[in-house]
C-alpha cells in the first residue's frame, strides 16, 4: 500500500504562493517602490469588476484556510486518543484527516497568492496604507507560513517513521506545533481585517499610517472576538468537510471494509461539526456585543438595519443544520442493536426542532404586499410578531441545541446496557436536568419581554449557560453510568442507507454557505469604508452590494470551493489507497 | 379511511393539510377566541412555514427503513403498476398543468406595488448637527430625565404629541392615525416590542429630529414620510415627546452599557 504523495506535483503551488507573497511584501513595504508614490487608487478587473474579483478570491481562500486550520485541531486530538487510549483506529483516522489537509493546503496557498496579487493590483492605495501599519506582522506571517508548511510535511510524511514510543510522542508534538503555527498565522491575518472594521478610536482620516501604533491597531476591538469565533467555526467547518469527504468515499466504496471505515469517519466528522457548533453561538454573542460596543451604528446595521435579513436566512440555514444533524443520528440508529427502544421518541424531537426552526426563522418585519400589510395593520404581525425578537429566537435555538444533545445521548446509549446499580436513578437525574434546563430557557425567554433591552441581552447568557451546564453535567453522569456497561451488540458500521450520506453533503454545503453569508455581513457593515470611518472607498464599487447580488456571488464562491474540493479529493483518491481503520471488523463504538 | 391514516403517506398528507389549515386559518381565528388580536399571515411567511413542515415530514418518513419503504410504495405502484394506467395519465396531465398555472400566476401583470424588504432600524450616525450644535449620539442620555419634574415633562410631551404626531402615529401609538392608511408602509406601532423598546432615546431623538430626509444613504432607497422635526421643535420639545412615547407605550428605552462607547471613536 503506497501512502506517498507525488510530492513535486503537490508542492509547487505552495512554493509559488509563498515566493509570490514574500516578493509582494518586499515590493510594497513602507520603504518600497509602491509606497513612494501611488499614482492611482484603484484599477478595474475585466468583466466582473475589482470588488467581485477580490471578494471571490478572499472568500475561496478563507474557505480553504478554515479547512486547513480546523482539521489539524481534531487530527491531533484523534492522534492523542490513538496514543493514550491505545486505539490504533484513531491513529489511522488522524492520518487520513491529515492526508486531506495536505492536498487542501496547496489550494489555500494558491488562493492566498491570488488574493494578495489582486489586492496589490486592484487596490494599491489601501494595500500601501495597510502595509505601512502592518508590515512587520506581514513578514512574520510569511515566516510562520513556511514553518507551518514544513511542520505539516514532517507531520504527514513522518507518520509511519515515528510511529512508536518517544518518536510517536515527538510526532504528536509536531501536530501540536502545526496547530500553534496555523492559529498564529490566522491571528495575524485577522488583525488586518479587524483593523479595517474597528480601527482604534484615535485613528482618524488625518492620522498618518506611519503614526498608528502597531499594537493598538493589531489588537483592536474586534480582533479577539473574531479569533475565537473563527477557531471554533474552523473546527465545525473542518468536521463538516471531512464528513462530506467520508460520505463521498462511502458512496463509491466497493468493499464492506471501506464502507465501514467511511461510515465511521463520516460519523466522527458529523460529531465534531455538530459538537463544536453547539458552542459557536457563545462566540457569536461575544463578537456581536463587541461590534455593538465599538460602534452602536455598526451594530445596528448588522442586527436591525439592512443586514438584518441575513439573520433570517441564517436562522433558516442553521435550522437545516440542526434538522440534518439530528436526521443523520436517527438514521444511524438503524445500524445500532438496541436503538429500536428509542426510535419512537425521535418524532417528538422532530416536532420540537420543526417548531424551533419556525420560531427562529419568523421575521419580525414580514415581507408582505400592500394588501397584506393593510390586513395586518402594519409590517408586524399582531400575534406572531412576538416571535420576531431575540427573546423568542434565543429560546428556540437553545431548545434546539438541547434537543440535538438529547439525540446524541440516545444514540450513544443505544447499544449499551448499564450495569451500575444507580443507573436508573442517574437516568432520572439526567431527565430532571433536561427539564430544569428547558424550564430556565423558556422562563428567561418569556421574562425577556417584560424587561428593558439591556437586561434582556443578559438573559441570553443565562440561557446558554444553563444549556452548557446541562450538557456537561449530563455527559458526566452518562460516562459514569456507562462504565463497564454490557453491549447489546456491536454497531454495524457500513450498514447505513445511502440517503444518510447526502445529509452529510447538505451539512457541508450549508456550513460553507453560512460562512459566506455571515462573512459578507461582517465585512459589509463597513459599508463604503475600506477602514471604518478612516479610509473611504472612493471606487465605483463603494456602495454596499444588495443582498440578492451578494447571495449570488457567495453561491458562486461555494460552487468554486466545492468544485475544487471535489477535484482535489478525486485526484487524491487516484494517487493512493485509503488507510482503513478496520472499524467494521473490530466492531468499534 | 383508518387504513390510510395508519400509512406513512396518509399520515404525512393529513399532517400537511392540518398544518396548512392551522397556519392559514388557525393563526387568524384561534387567538381572538382567548382575546388576543391576530391577522392573516403574508403569503411569504405561509410559504416559509409550509416548507419547514414539508422538510420535517420528509425527515420523519425517511429516518427509518421500514417507514421509508412503506411511504414510497404507493408512489412506486402508481409509476410502474400496469393497473394504475389511469392514475399515471391523470398525473401526467395534472403535473404540467399545475406547473403552468403556478407560473402563470407568478408572471401575470399586476397593479400591486412589488413587495420589498424593509429595514426597520436604520443605523444612526455617531453624531449629528442639530440646530447649529453638534450632538454626539453615542452615550447621549435624555437630559429631561435628570432635570425638573417628570410629570411636567410628560404633560409637555403629551401636548406636543397630540399637536404634531397623532395624525399619523395614532391615539394609542399603534401607528393607526387618521392619515396612516395613506402611507405605504404605514407608521410603525410603538406598542410593539420591536420598535422603540429596542432603541436608545438618542436614536429616537435622531429619527424625530432628522425624519425621512435625514435617513442614511446605506440601506436605501427609504420610504418614509416623517418630516424633519428639528425645523419645528426645540431640543427639549423632542426629549419631552420621547419621554411621553415610552411612558404611553409602556416600554423602557434601551440603556447604554456600563461604559458607553468606550472603544468606539467614530
Amino acid at each position: 500500500m503506497s501512502e506517498r504523495l507525488p510530492s513535486g506535483a503537490r508542492r509547487w503551488p505552495l512554493w509559488l504562493g509563498g515566493i509570490g507573497l514574500v516578493t509582494l511584501l518586499t515590493l510594497v513595504s513602507p520603504d518600497g517602490i509602491l509606497a513612494q508614490e501611488i499614482s492611482r487608487s484603484y484599477r478595474d478587473f475585466p468583466l466582473i469588476g475589482s470588488r467581485t474579483a477580490i471578494w471571490i478570491a478572499a472568500e475561496v481562500h478563507l474557505l480553504f484556510a478554515a479547512f486547513v486550520l480546523g482539521v489539524p485541531m481534531f487530527a491531533v486530538v484523534a492522534e492523542a486518543i490513538g496514543i493514550f487510549g491505545k486505539d490504533r483506529k484513531y491513529d489511522k483516522l488522524a492520518k487520513e484527516f491529515t492526508r486531506l489537509l495536505l492536498v487542501a493546503y496547496s489550494a489555500t496557498a494558491i488562493w492566498g497568492a491570488i488574493l494578495s496579487f489582486l489586492l496589490v493590483t486592484l487596490y494599491p492605495r489601501l494595500w500601501v496604507y495597510l502595509t505601512q501599519i502592518f508590515a512587520p506582522s506581514m513578514w512574520a506571517y510569511a515566516g510562520l507560513f513556511f514553518l507551518e508548511s514544513f511542520t505539516l510535511y514532517l507531520y504527514y510524511y513522518g507518520w509511519d517513521r515515528w510511529a512508536e514510543g518517544r518518536a510517536k510522542l515527538m510526532h504528536w508534538g509536531l501536530g501540536i506545533m502545526l496547530n500553534v503555527f496555523g492559529t498564529t498565522v490566522m491571528f495575524i491575518a485577522n488583525s488586518w481585517l479587524t483593523f479595517m472594521m474597528s480601527p482604534p478610536a484615535d485613528v482618524t482620516p488625518d492620522t498618518s499610517p506611519a503614526m498608528v501604533q502597531f499594537w493598538s491597531a493589531f489588537a483592536n476591538a474586534t480582533w479577539m472576538p473574531i479569533n475565537i469565533h473563527r477557531i471554533i467555526a474552523n473546527v465545525v467547518f473542518g468536521g463538516a468537510i471531512v464528513g462530506a469527504y467520508a460520505a463521498y468515499r462511502f458512496l463509491i466504496a466497493e468493499t464492506d471494509e471501506e464502507r465501514a471505515h467511511y461510515d465511521w469517519m463520516g460519523y466522527v466528522g458529523n460529531l465534531i461539526a455538530i459538537g463544536a457548533l453547539i458552542v459557536l453561538p457563545f462566540a457569536g454573542y461575544y463578537l456581536g456585543r463587541e461590534i455593538y460596543e465599538y460602534s452602536p451604528g455598526m451594530g445596528q446595521t448588522l442586527m436591525g438595519g439592512f443586514m438584518s435579513w441575513l439573520w433570517i436566512i441564517q436562522a433558516f440555514l442553521i435550522g437545516v443544520l440542526f434538522l440534518t444533524g439530528n436526521y443523520y443520528l436517527w438514521v444511524g440508529m438503524g445500524r445500532i442493536p438496541g436503538a429500536e427502544r428509542f426510535m419512537p421518541y425521535t418524532k417528538y424531537m422532530l416536532i420540537v426542532l420543526v417548531v424551533g426552526v419556525i420560531v427562529w426563522a419568523t421575521p419580525h418585519t414580514m415581507i408582505a404586499s400592500r394588501a397584506e400589510i393593510a390586513a395586518m395593520g402594519g409590517t408586524y404581525h399582531p400575534f406572531l410578531g412576538v416571535l420576531g425578537v431575540m427573546s423568542a429566537k434565543n429560546t428556540a435555538v437553545n431548545i434546539m441545541i438541547l434537543t440535538t444533545f438529547l439525540s446524541f445521548l440516545l444514540y450513544r446509549r443505544a447499544n449499551k446496557e448499564p450495569v451500575v446499580e444507580w443507573a436508573r436513578t442517574g437516568t432520572m437525574i439526567q431527565g430532571v436536568l433536561f427539564v430544569v434546563c428547558a424550564g430556565i430557557v423558556i422562563f428567561y425567554g418569556i421574562y425577556g419581554y417584560f424587561v428593558t433591552a439591556i437586561v434582556r441581552i443578559g438573559f441570553s447568557v443565562y440561557q446558554v449557560l444553563a444549556v452548557i451546564a446541562t450538557i456537561f453535567s449530563v455527559v458526566a453522569i452518562d460516562v459514569a453510568i456507562g462504565r463497564g456497561a454490557k453491549s447489546r451488540g456491536a454497531i454495524r458500521w457500513g450498514q447505513m442507507p445511502e440517503r444518510s450520506q447526502y445529509a452529510l453533503f447538505i451539512l457541508a454545503v450549508t456550513f460553507t454557505w453560512l460562512m459566506g453569508l455571515m462573512g459578507y455581513a461582517r465585512s459589509g457593515i463597513r459599508q463604503h469604508w475600506h477602514v471604518w470611518e478612516v479610509v473611504r472607498d472612493t471606487s465605483e464599487y463603494a456602495s454596499t452590494p444588495a443582498l440578492g447580488y451578494a447571495s449570488q456571488i457567495i453561491s458562486v464562491c461555494v460552487l468554486i470551493f466545492f468544485g475544487l474540493v471535489a477535484f482535489i479529493f478525486w485526484v487524491g483518491g487516484l494517487a493512493e489507497k485509503p488507510v482503513l481503520s478496520g472499524v467494521g471488523s473490530e466492531g468499534g463504538d | 379511511m383508518g387504513k390510510h391514516l395508519r400509512h406513512p403517506l396518509g399520515q404525512s398528507v393529513t399532517v400537511l393539510v392540518a398544518a396548512y389549515l392551522l397556519i392559514k386559518f388557525g393563526i387568524v381565528y384561534l387567538p381572538p377566541l382567548i382575546g388576543i388580536a391576530s391577522a392573516p399571515l403574508p403569503s411569504s411567511v405561509v410559504l416559509q412555514y409550509m416548507i419547514t413542515v414539508i422538510v420535517g415530514l420528509l425527515l420523519w418518513v425517511s429516518d427509518n427503513e421500514e417507514r421509508w419503504a412503506k411511504f414510497k410504495q404507493p408512489m412506486h405502484r402508481v409509476m410502474v403498476d400496469p393497473e394504475q394506467k389511469v392514475a399515471r395519465a391523470v398525473l401526467l396531465l395534472a403535473t404540467p398543468l399545475l406547473v403552468a398555472f403556478v407560473t402563470f400566476d407568478r408572471v401575470r401583470p399586476s397593479v400591486a406595488a412589488p413587495v420589498s424588504f424593509r429595514s426597520i432600524h436604520p443605523a444612526p450616525p455617531g453624531q449629528i448637527d442639530f440646530q447649529g450644535r453638534t450632538l454626539r449620539l453615542t452615550g447621549l442620555e435624555n437630559p429631561l430625565r435628570s432635570r425638573g419634574s417628570e410629570d411636567e415633562h410628560l404633560e409637555e410631551g403629551k401636548r406636543i404629541y397630540y399637536q404634531n404626531c397623532v395624525a399619523c402615529h395614532g391615539d394609542g401609538l399603534a401607528g393607526l392615525g387618521h392619515y396612516s392608511q395613506g402611507f405605504n408602509p404605514v407608521p410603525l406601532s410603538f406598542q410593539d416590542v420591536g420598535t422603540i423598546a429596542q432603541l436608545t432615546e438618542s436614536v429616537v431623538f435622531w429619527r424625530i429630529a432628522k425624519g425621512g430626509p435625514g435617513l442614511p444613504n446605506e440601506g436605501g432607497p427609504w420610504n418614509s414620510a416623517m418630516p424633519a422635526w428639528e425645523d419645528f421643535l426645540s431640543e427639549d420639545d423632542i426629549w419631552a415627546v420621547i419621554m411621553f412615547l415610552y411612558e404611553q407605550a409602556g416600554h423602557s428605552p434601551r440603556t447604554w452599557g456600563e461604559e458607553p462607547g468606550e472603544e468606539g471613536g467614530h
